[in-house]
């Protein structure tokens, strides 16, 4: 696939497609799928708006492979220990932001929900994201996603990606 | 110090050796004003910078000591100053920004106006204004000026204390903190960056779970399936003379995974089914001669010293209330860190923090004792791993460093564990 050669607006709803599938499998809890979405090599970064404000490299989570994002799903699976709680991310203002013949640059707005265990849902998490994403066998995969949050003070913890 | 055995009596039972915190020091306003009082305005030093998060002349961080509101700043002169961040006018916060630089500090509300030191430069229509208004003709402007605190730093770490009687950083913090943080601090350092989380639950809470190598092991599979902390490690659980310090260390490289396996038969914090597809996570270097992999150094009141791997990290309370208070950590590497070594401990910093595969459950327990304590204030604890006293030990199966900085707590603030 050449993304020279989709309209705007093509390249705008596959852009978009791909963001709601990540978020699916984020808000579903099929996370197991979630690293599939990614090129093998990726970087993907959640990072606190107040660091990457001052060039700071320090990120809550960082991987740079998609073995650690697998890595990360597992050990939330099996090792961390962590309250009953249900994600829902809204996303807005998705727009494209560089185009090349293999590689798409977008950047768009997140929200993401927290309900707790006793049904109480609270803002947890607003940011931006900053994706690369090209087309990797047979699909569009994110090479890079970084998301950078205003939310600089976390409640609690942060145990499922962003 | 009073380190003699506790015993407990419960009607009808037995004295039993043990150690009981009553749980209303976690929930009682009262007690929560009195810790603001006696201990974070009271006579300790607080943790409230790095130097190198301050370098220039002009730098400037807003913080906290306990939940009062504090700037730090660093004068023409490379002086640091620690002032209050309230208006000596009607006591608005004079700075707003978490950090920045500037010349002087100016309150918004009426833009009185400070130098760095905290002293009052000046404030508008001061002889009034076409010979009306004005302040009165004996307001002396050199009375008026932010409320110092003194300063005191070792090795690039600020503290500063509300109180003139606190003896002076280095005998407060005693020869056992002074050894770690000259270690960990050996040469200058850069920042890597902030992390901040918020915990519904007492800030005594957290002082006890970095405290306690007893739960490290258990609560947190991933250190101990990787071999990161394992309570069969060679390491010591350490106490100052006052008891109000401790440090907890340990040596990963005396791991043995068949024998760890057996001591640790049958429960859940064993998972050797689990291996990590990417190990460069866990991919480190060597970094001090002494092979402590492991380091936690609690300091009173405010203030953890941490060494994971190669994530070297500050960790600082800062208290909401007596349910909830927010935990800062601010990751520092060496300034002469190559770029392999950066790299390094930015992949570590998955480890530690709020998304610290390490480190995230500490939060979660921390909210699970708030939650069950509720309501029933008179109920107690009871700390008894490693013999139930604030004692050394040459083992990580112990609590003793939590008994240390509730005899020293209890000094301050007075409870009576006995009943
Ligand atoms: S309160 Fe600060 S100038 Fe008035
Ligand atoms: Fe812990």
């Amino acid at each position: 696939m050449n993304f020279r050669t989709l309209t705007a607006a093509e390249l705008h709803y596959e852009i978009s497609a791909l963001q709601v599938e990540y978020a699916d499998l984020l808000d579903d809890d099929r996370l197991e799928d979630w690293p599939e979405l990614f090129t093998e090599t990726c970087l993907y970064q959640v990072i606190a708006r107040e660091n990457a404000d001052r060039g700071l490299g320090v990120a809550a989570i960082f991987c740079t492979s998609r073995a650690m994002l697998v890595d990360r799903v597992v050990s939330l699976r099996r090792a961390n220990i962590y309250p009953l709680r249900h994600h829902r991310h809204i996303l807005s203002a998705v727009r494209v932001t560089a185009v090349a013949d293999d590689l798409v640059q977008a950047q768009s707005s997140y929200l993401v929900l927290q309900t707790r265990a006793d049904g109480a849902t609270e803002i947890y998490n607003a940011g931006k994201y900053l994706d690369h994403i090209v087309f990797a066998y047979g699909r569009l995969r994110f090479s890079r996603k970084i998301a950078i949050f205003d939310t600089n003070r976390v409640d609690t913890l942060m145990v499922t990606p962003i | 110090m009073e380190s003699a055995e506790i015993t407990i009596g419960v009607e009808g039972l037995a004295p039993e050796t043990g150690y009981r915190v009553p749980y209303r020091v976690f929930t009682d306003p009262e007690i929560y004003q009195r810790e603001q009082r006696e201990i974070f305005r009271g006579a300790t030093w607080n943790f409230v910078a790095l130097e190198v998060e301050i370098p220039n002349p002009g730098d400037f961080k807003s913080t906290f000591i306990g939940e009062t509101p504090v700037i730090v700043t660093r004068d023409g002169d490379g002086t640091i100053n620690v002032v209050l961040n309230r208006c000596a006018h009607r006591g608005a916060l004079v700075c707003r920004q978490p950090r920045g630089n500037a010349a002087s500090l100016e309150c918004v509300y009426h833009q009185w106006s400070y130098d760095l030191k905290g002293n009052l430069l000046g404030l508008p229509f001061r002889r009034g204004m076409r010979g009306q208004g004005g302040m009165p003709a004996d307001f002396d402007i050199s009375r008026h000026g932010l409320d110092r605190l003194r300063v005191e730093t070792i090795c690039g770490l600020v503290f500063a204390s509300f109180s003139d009687k606190v003896e002076p950083l280095r005998l407060y913090l005693g020869p056992l903190a002074v050894g770690h943080i000259e270690r960990l601090f050996n040469r200058p350092i850069k920042l890597l960056g902030d992390q901040r989380q918020y915990i519904h639950g007492n800030w005594k809470l957290y002082a006890e779970n970095v405290r306690d190598p007893y739960h490290a092991s258990l609560l947190h599979l991933f250190h101990t399936t990787f071999g990161l902390y394992r309570a069969t490690q060679q390491g010591a659980s350490r106490i100052d003379a006052t008891g109000r310090h401790s440090a907890l260390h340990s040596v990963a490289s005396s791991n043995n995974d068949a024998a760890d396996k057996s001591a640790y038969a049958g429960m859940r914090s064993f998972d050797t089914g689990f291996s990590l597809q990417d190990p460069s996570l866990l991919a480190g270097r060597k970094e001090f001669v002494d092979g402590i992999t492991l380091v936690i150094l609690a300091l009173f009141p405010n203030l953890v010293v941490q060494q994971i791997a190669n994530t070297l990290a500050v960790r600082q309370i800062v208290t909401h209330g007596t349910d909830a208070f927010e935990l800062v950590w601010t990751h520092f590497g060496y300034a002469d860190d190559d770029s392999d070594m950066d790299q390094i401990r930015l992949k570590q910093a998955n480890l530690i923090g709020p998304a610290g595969l390490i480190s995230m459950e500490d939060g979660e327990a921390v909210e699970i004792v708030q939650a069950a304590i509720k309501g029933d204030s008179e109920r107690r604890s009871f700390i008894a791993m490693g013999g139930g006293q604030a004692v050394d030990s040459d083992h990580l199966v112990t609590e003793g460093a939590i008994i240390g900085f509730w005899q020293n707590y209890e000094r301050i603030i007075g409870f009576d564990p006995t009943k």
